[in-house]
């Protein structure tokens, strides 16, 4: 079974009213597509692409007004199932300080398996691994808001951890971070990826953190513009430009140099694949 | 002459109480009119403590700031009129709009100058350019805009003023690609048609790359680098070690050059490495172009 099935998914944020008299916009436009058990997905696009509603769609916060949702089987539009769908999948906004509840970082982790009606030493037990699974269990009794926004940022993620869900979908989780918070935030996304086998759907605008995912899906006006691994992606620097679409810088100069006529195979991603390639070509 | 210049500018917060702490440390430095000045350091290294000492926000706890060869805070009557001098824009600058409309927004700054209202008028009019916002935007209420819309429109309310000297603190954070890409040219755009300084505070070292004259590096509260963006960019090993990065194209090329491919150091744009690289391709010889 498939982690997330979207199927031509229509969504617009205004009234029935104005759906029947076909004058609304829609936000989502025809979108298709799977999220498999264990992957790193990343989503792009610009503001107003459509990838935080599709991403709110993820666990039942928006709902489909055309078209469907599944989580793990489960269709989003049951209402009955709309506890279940949650506890599989765990969403982390953007802005840390609008996530953070309580006063102390352990309490604020506890937060979300209380409501859940855990036995409180399962909770306690749970906390701590969360913590540590995102490195802050050093700062387990430190007040939130004496924390830099990536250890602020990697408290809400262990918050959603200790909820045990399968999946977790993060919306631009790095968008307000420095160059550091950002390191620490992905490093520990990447390890619950790797190490705990969590789904993990990330919402980014930024080029080198799609760079690293499994998948890429690229989202425009609504509707997905390509997806692939990040090399299938990526390569297309004229689709990506046209769009107005950042390419890392690594591949736009390997993209140019082979368009004026230098023999390069394939476009690399990162700085050092570029290095390596263009070494072959020069030395 | 220099337009903006500080001597032994040190901050310390809570002086005098356990919780003192040095912000800014014997900062001196000289900007000349009509520079670019960009500002970097990681988060808690004084960028922010820095400049809005500059602009006469906080009174240094040593030190002087001279703008046009007056110290700012020699006359505390006088400071106003500098804060008209100085523009500063704070970290997500949409915040702090609050007026009915985006125009009425504009003018808060020049209303406060006590010009007359043709002036005011002119002046928002000539801001919205500035800042790149469509002129039926004008009426809107500035919280229908769109993220990158709001920041331009905040923006647009310091440029109103018509500073000397304009100081943007982190303005392209949180913005998508292409919003940044729009508001860096915008920023490009108003110093190259004003002539105006201007000081940014950047994580983004590309952005710094692409439009600084000179690059000031800032790190546990002291002023490490004052100098050009090849120069800077090209102490790979130093910003490392104090948690910066450079721009990727730059990485590349000082790692192409450490291999042995005769390429100068510092190159900041895509452009400029493809124009390098294109001249040692065609002098080998091993193209078909």
């Amino acid at each position: 079974m498939n982690q997330i099935d979207v199927k031509d998914l229509v969504f617009t944020y205004e009234s029935l009213e104005e759906i029947q008299q076909n004058i609304c916009d829609y936000v989502i436009n025809g979108v298709s597509l799977t999220v498999k058990k264990g992957e790193f997905l990343s989503v792009i696009g610009h503001n107003g692409s459509g990838k935080s509603t599709l991403s709110k769609h993820f666990n039942a916060i928006l709902l489909p007004t055309g078209g469907k949702v599944y989580v793990e089987g489960m269709d989003t539009l049951d209402e009955d199932k709309c506890y279940d769908i949650r506890r599989k999948v765990g969403l982390v906004l953007q802005n840390p300080d609008n996530q953070l509840v309580a006063s102390i970082v352990e309490e604020d982790v506890a937060f979300g398996p209380e409501n859940l009606g855990v036995e409180p030493k399962e909770i306690r037990k749970r906390v701590d691994e969360a913590l540590k699974a995102v490195g802050m269990y050093e700062y387990r009794t430190f007040a939130p808001h004496k924390l830099s926004g990536g250890q602020k940022q990697r408290v809400a993620i262990a918050g959603i951890l200790a909820m045990k869900p399968d999946c977790i979908v993060l919306d631009e989780p790095t968008a307000m971070l420095d160059p550091k918070g950002r390191e620490e935030v992905l490093n520990a996304i990447h390890t619950l990826n790797k190490e705990h086998g969590i789904t993990i759907v990330l919402i980014t605008h930024n080029m080198d953190e799609a760079v690293t995912s499994d998948r890429v899906i690229v989202m425009d006006g609504g509707k997905i513009l390509t997806e692939g691994t990040p090399k299938d992606v990526f390569s297309q620097v004229e689709l990506l430009k046209k769009h107005r679409l950042d390419v890392p810088q690594s591949t736009e100069l390997c993209y140019k140099l082979r368009a004026y006529g230098v023999d390069i195979k394939e476009l690399p991603l990162n700085i050092d694949e570029c290095v390596s390639t263009l070494k072959e070509v020069l030395l | 002459m220099s337009i903006l210049r500080t001597e032994k500018l040190s901050l310390t917060y809570g002086k005098g109480t356990p919780f003192e702490k040095k912000a800014v440390n014997d900062v001196n430095i000289e900007i000349n009119e009509g520079e670019v000045i960009g500002i970097i350091g990681h988060t808690g290294s004084g960028k922010s403590s820095l400049v809005q000492m500059l602009n006469g926000l906080f009174k240094p706890t040593e030190g002087t700031v001279y703008f046009d060869g007056q110290d700012i805070f020699a006359n505390p009557k006088e400071l106003r009129k500098i804060r008209f001098n100085i523009g500063l824009v704070f970290q997500y600058p949409e915040n702090q709009l609050f007026e009915e409309t985006v125009a009425k927004d504009i003018a808060f700054g020049p209303k406060n100058m006590g010009l007359s209202d043709a002036e005011i008028n002119e002046k928002v009019k000539r801001a919205a350019r500035f800042a790149g916002l469509r002129e039926e935007l004008l009426e809107r209420s500035p919280f229908d805009l769109s993220g990158g819309e709001k920041r331009r429109a905040a923006i647009a309310g310091v440029i109103a003023m018509e500073p000397k000297v304009l100081i943007l603190d982190e303005p392209t954070a949180g913005l998508d690609p292409l919003g940044k890409d729009v508001l860096l040219s915008q920023i490009e755009a108003y110093h190259k048609e004003s002539g105006n300084t201007v000081l940014l505070v950047s994580h983004n070292m590309e952005d710094i790359a692409r439009i600084s004259d000179r690059v000031l590096v800032m790190n546990n509260s002291e002023m490490v680098m004052f100098d050009t963006p090849s120069n800077v960019f090209s102490r790979v090993s130093e910003l490392k070690a104090i948690g910066l990065r450079i721009p990727e194209i730059t990485e590349i090329t000082l790692k192409l050059k450490d291999a042995g491919v005769p390429i100068p150091a510092g190159v900041l744009t895509v452009e400029d490495a493809f124009k390098e690289l294109c001249k040692l391709i065609n002098k080998g010889g091993n193209i078909d172009a």
